[in-house]
């Protein structure tokens, strides 16, 4: 009996030496939670078609992750990320975020660059009912309706069409007013998406169409599409292109002698620094859409230092030199999420989704406050205009004057050059 | 005005098929004449490109002379491609369907090379005559395309010429058709086709140069001419220089015209309605021996 007594004593004192301890250590515990760093996962084109534009995305990120490392992190614990390559391939997108979220089990996600691999993410991403920032896709809530995803291209709430509105209320505005127009696209999605929207608003402008052609890739040649809509003599040449479609182009048309009243809309190519370089006077009059340019206008806090910490990480690395399309928002897309977890004070999805919704955010590209499908609630698709390009010089493109921004007027720098010439 | 549109569309065939003749020579020789299916010639002139590039951005040479200046040491990797396969592949008689895969495998090596050591952003070249336009009566004439094509003109016609009159050249020819002939004359046939091979790929150095100067290049490029390639040297009839060269300006032509008054879109299909055409009604290609 004593000696139950004395086995029931001890095992009181034991348990209570146990449960001292784990109060004294529960603290520690959680102090050692609260230093995990909270992990932000995705995957991103690091080889392949896409792999330019998503190395320069990712140097971008990583200045984000390095500023706000030193600003005390996010909920005051350091931010680390988990990435793979998806090697441009949207195949690789479904299995690389499975394994985020089941194997690395990361706080937070973000998307890939481009349309084709933010898609194959989405099911995924619903079904864990995750707030999902997405760069550079075009359109791709259209057919998911997701309610926690956020895109940070500023193409606006209905993209399709806003692409090219600026262009042809530029064109609406001129005297006399344009009467036709020609169309070109690359026969591939975005620029048919592109040019499908053109050719939208061209009809609700009352312009005839007398051009409305697609070209296939590997077009060597692009002299007989400039003499064939030449011979149509269009006051408006709309093109949707891709960067080796563009050069063709913008070379034809200064080989050959085209000269409508306005050239341009959707070339993708114009944007980077490499390809300005080389074609230099032959860009001047032509009036393309942009997301960010050196301009005044758009000289947002933040964004100077941004693309200086940028152009020095860039160096060697193959990439946009002076990266003023794409890694600007790259890091603004990092800015908003971070803004919106310190904001909420907790990884809470719903909470997060909510915030992002109802609040303007401050980053380097301007105010972004976003619309009901995740698309800025406002289009900022640029139309800027190439003025006084000299040959062989990348530095030109540094500074304000080269790209003149025509549309949207709260963002305008300069008035429109027309015709031209 | 159709008219000066027309003639103007028949000039801009010739210069375009004039280039894409240069692309297609160095294949009417290895699977024309020496039956290599080399499917990688696309690459190596994505190669030629790259080289011209680098000459031409870090040296401000010419594309178009860093191109020939380098189209020995392309001679060079050729013979030693060539040297590879026979031991691995033809000694055995493995080269039909092994022989593809290794020349789909160098393909795909040379694309990854470049996109890990270059990326693959869009390389463009400068040159004095790139933008530059001549005006010949109604003829608008890009100095971009002329160049190349006289080029290719050129480039064609050394080597027919060097096929049809020196020894090397003959035996070349002579590999094609008897092989144990050949070697009853006392050449050794893996030496010709080696020498053939090295032939070849120098061709791809310039036609590299000539697409730069063209229009911009990235890695893959390369990829988008292997059908049409192919199909100017089946048209042409496997392994003539001549009809290589002619097959290539009618296919030029030929894109140039639909993508004038029809539609760009519809012109590469043209290439291959006119080879299966052809190939209906002439199986040995339009100057091929039958």
């Amino acid at each position: 009996m004593t000696h139950g007594k004395k086995v029931g004593v001890r095992a009181w004192l034991l348990s209570g030496v146990l449960m001292a301890s784990v109060a004294i250590l529960s603290p520690l515990s959680s102090t050692a939670r609260a230093a995990e760093p909270i992990k932000i996962g995705f995957s991103m084109a690091l080889t392949g078609g896409l792999a330019g534009a998503g190395k320069a995305a990712l140097i971008a990120m990583e200045i984000w992750r390095e500023d706000i490392n030193k600003a005390g992190g996010l909920l005051g614990r350091q931010v680390e990320f988990v990435y793979y390559d998806d090697a441009t391939s949207p195949a690789k997108v479904p299995g690389i975020y499975t394994k985020l979220l089941n194997i690395d089990k990361v706080d937070l996600v973000v998307s890939s660059y481009g349309t084709n691999e933010i898609a194959p993410a989405m099911p995924i991403i619903m079904r864990k009912k995750l707030v999902f920032p997405s760069l550079f896709g075009l359109a791709v809530n259209d057919k998911f309706n997701y309610d926690r995803y956020f895109q940070i291209m500023p193409a606006g709430p209905d993209p399709k069409n806003d692409w090219s509105k600026g262009f042809f209320t530029i064109a609406a505005e001129q005297n006399p007013k344009p009467q036709t127009i020609a169309l070109l696209s690359a026969d591939a999605e975005f620029a048919r998406n592109a040019v499908a929207g053109a050719r939208r608003n061209a009809l609700k402008m009352g312009l005839k169409i007398v051009y409305d052609k697609t070209y296939p890739p590997g077009m060597a040649d692009f002299s007989p599409i400039v003499r064939a809509i030449k011979a149509t003599a269009p006051d408006l040449v709309y093109v949707g292109s891709y960067p080796p479609g563009s050069v063709g182009m913008v070379k034809s048309a200064h080989e050959l002698g085209l000269k409508p009243k306005m050239f341009g809309g959707g070339m993708v190519g114009l944007q980077f620094a490499a390809i300005q370089k080389n074609l230099g006077p032959m860009l001047n009059g032509i009036i393309n859409y942009d997301f960010w340019v050196p301009e005044p206008t758009l000289n947002f806090p933040g964004v100077v230092d941004f693309l200086k910490k940028y152009q020095e990480k860039a160096k060697g690395k193959g990439v946009d030199p002076l990266g003023h399309y794409l890694p600007p928002f790259a890091y603004a897309y990092l800015q908003v999420l971070g803004q919106a977890v310190n904001a909420v004070g907790s990884l809470d999805q719903g909470k997060i989704a909510e915030y992002m919704h109802k609040t303007t955010f401050t980053t380097v590209v301007g105010p972004v406050k976003f619309g009901a499908n995740g698309e800025w609630a406002k289009t900022r698709t640029l139309q800027i205009q190439f003025r006084d390009i000299k040959p062989n010089d990348m530095s030109q493109f540094e500074g304000p004057g080269k790209r003149i921004v025509l549309y949207p007027k709260e963002w305008k720098s300069g008035d429109v050059v027309y015709p031209y010439k | 005005m159709v008219l000066e549109l027309f003639l103007n569309a028949v000039v801009a065939g010739i210069l375009l098929g004039g280039f894409y003749a240069a692309v297609a020579l160095g294949l009417s020789i290895t699977f024309g004449q020496l039956d290599i299916v080399n499917i990688a010639h696309p690459a190596f002139v994505i190669v030629g490109s790259y080289t011209a590039y680098i000459a031409n951005e870090n040296f401000g040479i010419d594309p178009i002379l860093a191109g020939v200046l380098f189209a020995p040491v392309f001679f060079a990797a050729g013979m030693l491609i060539y040297r590879f396969y026979y031991v691995s592949f033809e000694r055995t008689e493995q080269e039909s369907i092994r022989g593809l895969a290794f020349f789909f495998g160098i393909m795909f090596i040379i694309e990854v090379v470049l996109i890990m050591v270059y990326g693959v952003d869009y390389r463009l070249v400068e040159a004095e005559y790139i933008g530059k336009t001549v005006h010949l009566a109604f003829f608008d004439i890009p100095v971009r395309m002329l160049v190349p094509f006289l080029m290719a003109s050129a480039m064609t016609l050394a080597v027919y010429l060097y096929l049809s009159r020196t020894f090397i050249g003959r035996a070349i020819l002579a590999v094609a058709q008897d092989r144990l002939a050949l070697q009853l004359m006392g050449a050794d046939p893996v030496k010709i086709k080696q020498l053939a091979m090295g032939i070849a790929v120098a061709t791809a150095a310039v036609a590299g140069a000539l697409l730069i100067v063209i229009g911009p290049v990235e890695p893959s490029v390369g990829r988008l001419y292997i059908g049409r390639v192919f199909a100017i040297v089946i048209l042409g009839g496997m392994g003539s220089i001549g009809g290589t060269f002619s097959a290539a300006l009618m296919i030029g032509i030929a894109e140039s015209l639909i993508a004038t008054f029809y539609g760009p879109s519809w012109a590469p299909a043209v290439g291959f309605t006119i080879l299966l055409l052809t190939l209906a009604l002439r199986p040995q290609g339009l100057f091929g021996r039958a």
